[in-house]
């Protein structure tokens, strides 16, 4: 080849690197392993990580059971090793599969519309936030403190330089006795500037919020209301924010490994008349020259590949082969599935929170909650948790890093994945801890 | 005279016609009672919803599909047939980098300890996964000889965002945040959607005859409000910016930084790094020269590395060494930017990013990038003739021509893309950088042997031949496909996003 060319070696292609910058050493990098070293390699770090430990951890990721098609699906090739389907006439499989995500998506949030995937719902929502302000021209954004606070902390870098040029910070909202947003002081705060008011439902503590009424105070300004929701299962029991404009789904929930944090799949799903301010890639059904029905990327003037500097978004890459992952689980549960999955979540939970609740306090406890809840404890969860992880239970997340007003208290989730067992041997523990400190 | 029958039509040799089955929406053969799951029975008490949730009780089911499993492992398969894909064969979509996927990395990622693991379990039991960011993080720093990294962008242009937020940061820091950035005309669309939304002036820079930097024309362009140069590097049309130190000095004398796209790193893995010659902050794609699966447009995953006087300015937290070895993540950063995203990033690509490391080693890694150059110049050659070059600078992993010649037929780029569909490959990248009027970029990688590359050249001499004699052939292309082209006018003037029962879900 190099003949064919007219090189004489190899170096002469690499010639137009100027010499001073020619690597002349090899990379201090590991050296070349074999399939089966690899292999051992990784066997070796998930050794080092938790192995058969009952977990109650949830705060933004679950876990749910993923069905075995999932995989089977997703790992066919002609899936997973397809590129993004800008030639629509060969990649017919993707964009059909992501008409059938938009479609059930909307279902679920009761929006119309529905792109084909954002990073996550942490980034959806300052991509959302972007989105409202377009829409209304306005800068002002009201933010529930029970938004998750990585959420938040996302929503926070994006606005940086923004904030500082117009000088409207990002207001958060608080929560009230019931663990719900303040609504008097949401009230308050959202004024004819106000671009969007952003909850999440249900919250970071688990409670369902008051989405109506919070939509009749936004909406009353002008104010478009956007809900974000983090566990997605919870759609098949809860009721879908109808009264948004725009809805942030964190769909990791529908057959996606927890993955130490990532890959997720976030959507963005809004009402129709917004579809133009959507950001991310959308698939449109259309026809070819036969009259055969077919699918295509579409309204792409959007976008950066056409808008360049005027795009609603720099997004590009998705998370395509994620979106499949959650299409499948929404397929195999399906109408009646995913209600009967959501409602053993609800059973779980309650369960879980009765038990554990007898040797501590639940907290916002008369609020309507899905599959997560808040429980105080006298004992430091510090001690808690080293209490649990010697009976090899993973308990509920420490709050207090992010709300230090609630002292001890720790977040719990239970899915249909968590045992009886499990729940009983927790509050076995959690009485001990309790017993612990009374005697003290 | 040829006749209407002996006009040329060339021969495929990598595919022939095959069957693909027709395959409606999910929804189409949806029928109430159809089941493809059963959950465990509870072990807990059962209980009312209305009683628990009342008002937030959802009245009406979702209208998703109901269908049996035989039924959805159809659906799917049939669908999958539709779609070309690596596993298929070649991909020349220029700065695409679309290599194999390698199918050790999909065993590694799905390991038990390893895909369960959340991401707030505690410290002591993520050792594992810590592990894993922290070997990655030190093979990409030494991969571009830059000091530090963060792996938690999601993808390039979500990395183009997080360091252009660091070089913001940067110069905050220094009392003024700066105006502008440079962006050549030859750029990804992410580049200037990227600088936008951080606050700053998009400039955009004219390339030169070469389609490179125009060095003193730079210097005249750098002011003292000029935040950073982006530039990818080699360029987008394949070429390597030889002056990249001269720029990079003019750009420093000013206080202002050097961005990379690193989307070209398939070129230098191994032979050169940009740390070395003045880059400042750059971002990697996992997704293009890491071998991380496309997967019908990602994920991805975009790391960001940069230079000592950025690294305070990282995204929260950080993975660090504790005395005794253990490995813990850092959230006491004060000068941080913060988080782009929750959690630490797309840690199932990091698995795979890092297995593709591990199998390479320095001497395969230095070999894909000598060989991926090798394959763009020995298409390049084997088509000179016939396309034409727009310019006559060396190329490195990617080759662009233009597509002046079969423009005097009338045929376009779009349309020599779409023939090549009718032999047998996936189109190279169309129309882009836009400084090529009628630009046709090709890509091949280091995966492709001999064998491929040859049909691909054969597949476009021929059309180069149809569009001489034929080009009719070439213009109502693709023949060989389920659908033919796609009216996308209509898609975008009536868009139908979603499927509504009661007829074709035409909605005005």
């Amino acid at each position: 080849m190099l003949r064919e060319i007219g090189a004489s070696s190899i170096d002469d292609l690499f010639a137009v690197i100027p010499e001073e910058y020619r690597l002349k050493r090899d990379l201090e990098i590991p050296r070349q392993m074999g399939e089966s070293e690899i292999v051992d390699h990784f066997k070796a770090a998930a050794a080092k990580n938790a192995n058969g430990y009952a977990s109650f951890l949830g705060a933004g990721v679950y876990r749910h059971y993923r069905p075995v098609l999932i995989d089977t699906i997703v790992q066919r090739g002609e899936f997973l090793t397809s590129y993004t389907p800008y030639q629509a006439e060969i990649t017919q499989g993707t964009l059909q599969a992501i008409f059938e995500f938009q479609t059930m998506i909307c279902e679920l949030t009761g929006m119309d519309i529905a792109n084909a995937s954002m990073y996550d719902g942490s980034t959806a929502c300052p991509e959302a936030v972007l989105m409202a302000m377009r829409v209304t021209g306005r800068d002002g954004v009201v933010v529930a403190r029970t938004v998750h606070p990585e959420y938040r902390e996302v929503m926070r870098t994006y606005a940086q330089h923004r904030e500082k040029e117009s000088g409207e910070r990002t207001q958060e909202i608080g929560y009230a006795q019931d663990g719900r947003i303040d609504l008097a002081a949401l009230e308050a705060a959202v004024t004819d500037q106000t671009a969007c008011v952003l909850v999440q439902s249900p919250n970071f503590f688990g409670v369902v919020e008051d989405v109506p009424a919070i939509a009749a105070i936004a909406q009353k300004k002008g104010a478009l209301l956007v809900v974000a929701v983090a566990e997605a299962v919870s759609l098949g029991i809860v009721r879908p924010p109808v009264e948004a404009d725009v809805v942030i789904m964190e769909a990791q929930s529908f057959g996606v490994a927890p993955s130490f944090g990532g890959p997720f799949c976030g959507v963005i799903a809004a009402k129709e008349n917004y579809v133009r301010q959507m950001p991310g890639r959308l698939v449109g059904q259309t026809t070819d020259k036969q009259g055969r029905r077919g699918f295509v990327l579409t309204l792409s003037t959007r976008e950066q590949h056409i808008r360049r500097e005027k795009a609603t978004s720099n997004i590009c890459t998705n998370q395509a082969l994620v979106a499949l992952m959650a299409t499948v689980f929404m397929t195999v549960y399906g109408k009646e599935g995913i209600r009967d999955l959501a409602l053993q979540n609800l059973a779980k939970a309650d369960y879980a929170a009765k038990a554990l609740g007898t040797q501590g306090t639940l907290l916002f406890a008369g609020s309507p909650r899905f599959n997560e809840f808040v429980l105080q404890t006298e004992e430091a969860p510090e001690a808690l948790h080293a209490r649990l992880l010697e009976q090899k239970i993973i308990g509920g997340v420490a709050l207090k890093r992010w709300y230090p007003e609630l002292g001890n208290a720790t977040l719990w989730c239970a899915t249909e994945l968590t045992m009886k067992e499990q729940v009983d041997r927790a509050a076995g523990v959690v009485a001990e801890a309790a017993a612990a400190v009374a005697g003290r | 005279m040829a006749t209407e029958t002996e006009k040329f039509v060339g021969t495929t040799r990598k595919v022939t016609s095959h069957l693909t089955q027709n395959e409606g929406l999910s929804f189409e053969k949806s029928a109430a009672g159809k089941k493809a799951y059963r959950l465990a029975p509870l072990d807990v008490p059962e209980v009312d919803p209305s009683a628990l949730l009342g008002e937030a009780q959802r009245s009406e089911s979702a209208e998703l599909p109901e269908l049996s499993e035989i039924e959805i492992i159809r659906h799917f398969t049939r669908l999958s047939t539709w779609n070309y894909a690596i596993d298929l064969g070649m991909y020349p979509l220029g700065s695409c980098t679309m290599k194999y996927n390698p199918r050790v990395n999909e065993l590694v990622s799905r390991l038990e300890g390893i895909a369960d693991a959340h991401p707030y379990q505690p410290e002591e039991l993520s050792q594992g996964s810590l592990a894993v960011i922290r070997l990655l993080q030190k093979c990409l720093i030494e991969i571009t000889g830059m000091d530090a990294i963060t792996l938690q962008p999601a993808a390039g242009a979500h990395g183009e965002f997080t360091g252009i937020l660091l070089a913001r940061a940067y110069h905050e820091a220094k009392g003024n945040p700066r105006k502008t950035v440079i962006i050549p005309d030859s750029a990804h669309g992410t580049n200037p959607a990227t600088a936008a939304m951080c606050g700053y002036e998009v400039v955009n820079f004219k390339s030169n005859a070469n389609g490179g930097i125009d060095v003193e024309a730079l210097a005249r362009a750098v002011t003292e409000e000029t935040a950073a140069l982006m530039l990818t590097n080699p360029s987008t049309i394949g070429v390597f910016e030889n002056e990249i130190h001269r720029i990079a000095e003019i750009l420093h004398a000013k206080g202002a930084l050097l961005y990379m796209d690193g989307a070209n790193m398939n070129a230098l893995c191994g032979k050169t790094r940009p740390g070395d010659f003045g880059v400042d902050v750059m971002h990697l794609n996992l997704h293009k020269t890491f071998s991380t699966p496309h997967g019908g447009g990602g994920p991805g995953s975009g790391p960001v590395a940069c230079k000592m006087h950025l690294e305070p300015f990282l995204p929260t937290p950080v993975v660090e060494e504790g005395a005794g070895g253990e490995l813990r993540l850092n959230y006491d950063r004060p000068q941080s930017v913060g988080r782009v995203r929750a959690f630490y990033g797309n840690f199932g690509m990091f698995v795979r990013a890092l297995a593709y490391i591990l199998s390479n080693g320095p001497d395969g890694l230095r070999q894909t990038t000598e060989d991926a150059v090798l394959n763009a110049n020995y298409i390049r050659k084997k088509l000179e003739d016939l396309y034409e070059l727009p310019y006559n600078t060396p190329s490195m992993h990617e080759v662009v021509f233009s597509d002046r010649k079969q423009l005097r037929n009338g045929v376009r780029t779009g349309d020599i893309a779409k023939r090549l569909i009718d032999y047998g490959f996936h189109p190279y990248t169309v129309s882009f950088p836009l400084i090529v009027p009628g630009a046709l970029m090709i890509e091949p990688t280091e995966s492709e042997s001999r064998e491929e590359l040859d049909l691909f050249v054969d597949a476009m001499r021929q059309i180069a031949r149809e569009v001489e004699e034929n080009p009719q052939v070439v213009l109502d292309a693709p023949h060989s496909t389920r659908v033919s082209r796609l009216d996308e006018t209509t898609a975008a003037r009536k868009p139908v996003l979603r499927w509504k029962g009661q007829g074709t879900g035409n909605r005005e």
